[in-house]
């Protein structure tokens, strides 16, 4: 399970074992072809279904019903004869579609006919000032140790953010046992009147019942600050407290741990790397990439699904996965496509899936203050890059990400620009009187993911490989 | 910080951090069974030494950089303990040659 590539070559490699990867590996392995599916954890299921062949928790109803849906998809991906990979690091992808994975501190290219990239998500940066505070963590990350280890806050709790995964992972918390003394909503105000036009269809979907049960559940339980406008973690090497304003009311509150979320974005690293063409999203104020109705990219062979894509959530991720490895199967092996479901009758269920999304996305989109920083609050938390920092080379020229890098190494650090890229283009924007799309973003290279020279240097090489670059 | 459920009935496994010996269960990450040891696990960032946790938990933040049996600026939140592991606090920059 944890080797290297058994092939050289596969009809379909699919990166990622979340929603998409699982659905678009099931399907490209059933119509019979070679299928590759590459993931970084320790087991299947991505964020949202993380550890769902693992995880300690047995009561099946403290993770909800949306959690074990996944357990049928990673049965089906197991069935499906697709070769599955777990702890594969893929760090290069270009444009003949060859891929670099790294396993167990050894490296190998596979070669494709199709990529499905279902890279997902990651969190959207939320830079306030003492965010890098140890005891200052993401929403998600506790999620994932709720998950994976059964993992509970025990002490002095805040939760600080929006979104649906805020009240999700907070009743969670609470069902097993643990601690949370306050939230702190930052959902502004108007974006309640701006999202009324897609209400309806809001309250049409399945997401409404569900939010509406689970915000109850909690508000039962935790003191719920609504309107938090400022937002601030003070301590000393550790968080000690944390401090906000809503409205009039001021306040500062004795913490251990804050967890932070507004939303999660496109996890882009891989797929930019690629030179795949994105946009800049200006409801999901993020970079999407731009593709056709199946999920082609701008490079010919390359797709991506699930929010990767774009953010969707699971079932739209479940769905795309589907379409993407379709579309591959109808030109690998068009035979064996009319045997399944029509590309057709999936996008009639993608459509139904996304009601509601605009809804979500206008009611959390995450307010200017908590998006764009200033004065001394870290940007990039790898070099230490302060809001101040960036604005002072503005003012002496620097016009973009990538000349930034050449003034303060912002993006040059381990995260290659995860947790700084969108504050950084978003602030130079801001800054320079530009739009996101006119700024741009860095621009990302292979490896995606850290590896030693060591290990580049032992990939397995052919005569040809080693021609290339010799002299003489 | 965070206490573990009561229904988690893994099996025990023993990993040594900084020669100390802490209790952790199989299927926990590096990351997780520091944070839940009770112990002070805050790293040194390599270019101020500030100190940090992890943060994100997902393998994208890189701030839980540790050493793990000899290798330095392994991501512990990506990386399953094993029985008799050893960890290594990173103080600041990896060392050349480990």
């Amino acid at each position: 399970m944890n080797a290297l590539p058994k092939r050289d070559g596969y009809d379909v490699v699919v990166v990622g074992a979340g929603p998409a990867g699982l659905a678009a590996a099931a399907t490209a392995a059933e119509a019979g072809l070679s299928t590759l599916l590459l993931d970084e954890n320790a087991g299947a299921g991505g964020q949202v279904w993380r550890a769902i062949t693992s995880t300690p928790v047995t009561e099946r109803g403290q993770l909800g019903a949306d959690y074990w849906a996944g357990a049928k998809l990673v049965e089906a991906v197991r069935a499906s004869g697709a070769e599955i990979i777990q702890r594969a690091t893929v760090w290069s992808l270009d444009r003949n579609l060859e891929v670099g994975v790294s396993v167990g501190g050894a490296s190998a290219f596979v070669g494709a006919r199709r990529v499905i990239l279902a890279t997902g998500a990651l969190e959207r940066p939320f830079p306030i000032p003492g965010w890098t505070l140890p005891g200052v963590m993401t929403a998600g990350a506790a999620q994932t140790m709720l998950k994976s280890s059964g993992l509970v806050p025990d002490g002095r709790t805040v939760i600080a953010g929006q979104g649906p995964l805020l009240w999700l992972l907070a009743a969670q918390i609470l069902r097993l046992g643990g601690r949370i003394d306050r939230i702190l909503d930052t959902t502004e105000r108007r974006n309640y009147l701006a999202a009324l036009p897609h209400a309806f269809a809001f309250m049409t979907s399945p997401y409404f019942a569900k939010g509406l049960a689970m915000i109850r559940e909690v508000r039962a339980k935790v003191p719920v600050v609504s309107g938090v406008t400022e937002l601030a973690a003070a301590g000393d090497g550790q968080l000690a407290s944390v401090s906000y304003a809503a409205g009039s009311r001021r306040e500062t509150i004795p913490v251990e741990l804050l967890l932070l979320h507004q939303g999660v974005v496109p996890n882009v690293n891989l797929a930019m790397a690629a030179g795949i063409e994105h946009r800049w999203d200006d409801l999901q104020l993020c970079w999407s990439p731009v593709l056709d109705g199946d999920g082609n990219t701008s490079i010919a062979g390359i797709a991506i699904a699930g929010d990767g894509a774009g953010i969707g959530g699971a079932a739209v991720a479940v769905i795309r996965g589907h379409i993407a490895a379709r579309a591959a199967v109808e030109t690998l092996t068009p035979a064996a496509a009319a045997k399944s479901a029509s590309l057709a009758t999936l996008k009639a269920s993608l459509s139904q899936a996304e009601r509601g999304r605009a809804f979500l996305d206008t009611l959390f989109r995450p307010a200017r203050q908590f998006r764009i920083p200033s004065g001394d609050t870290i940007v990039c938390r790898c070099e230490e890059v302060t809001a101040t920092d960036i604005l002072d080379a503005v003012a002496i020229g620097a016009t973009g990400p990538n000349q930034l890098k050449a003034y303060r190494r912002t993006g040059m650090g381990p995260c290659q620009g995860r947790l700084c890229g969108l504050t950084v283009t978003e602030l130079m924007a801001q800054a320079r009187d530009k739009t996101p799309q006119e700024i741009g973003y860095y621009r990302l290279r292979a490896p995606v993911k850290p590896i030693t020279l060591a290990e580049l240097a032992s990939v397995p090489k052919t005569e040809a490989d080693v021609q290339a670059v010799v002299r003489g | 910080m965070f206490k573990r459920s009561d229904q988690d009935s893994r099996q025990s496994v023993h990993i040594f951090v900084d020669g100390a010996a802490i209790e952790a269960r199989e299927g926990d990450t590096v990351s997780a069974a520091l944070l839940v040891s009770g112990r002070d696990v805050r790293r040194a960032t390599a270019v101020s030494g500030a100190p940090r946790l992890p943060y994100c938990m997902m393998g994208v933040c890189f701030d839980c950089l540790v050493t793990i049996d000899g290798i330095g600026n392994r991501q512990g939140c990506l990386v399953p303990v094993a029985e008799g592991m050893q960890i290594e606090i990173q103080k600041g920059k990896r060392e050349i040659g480990r």
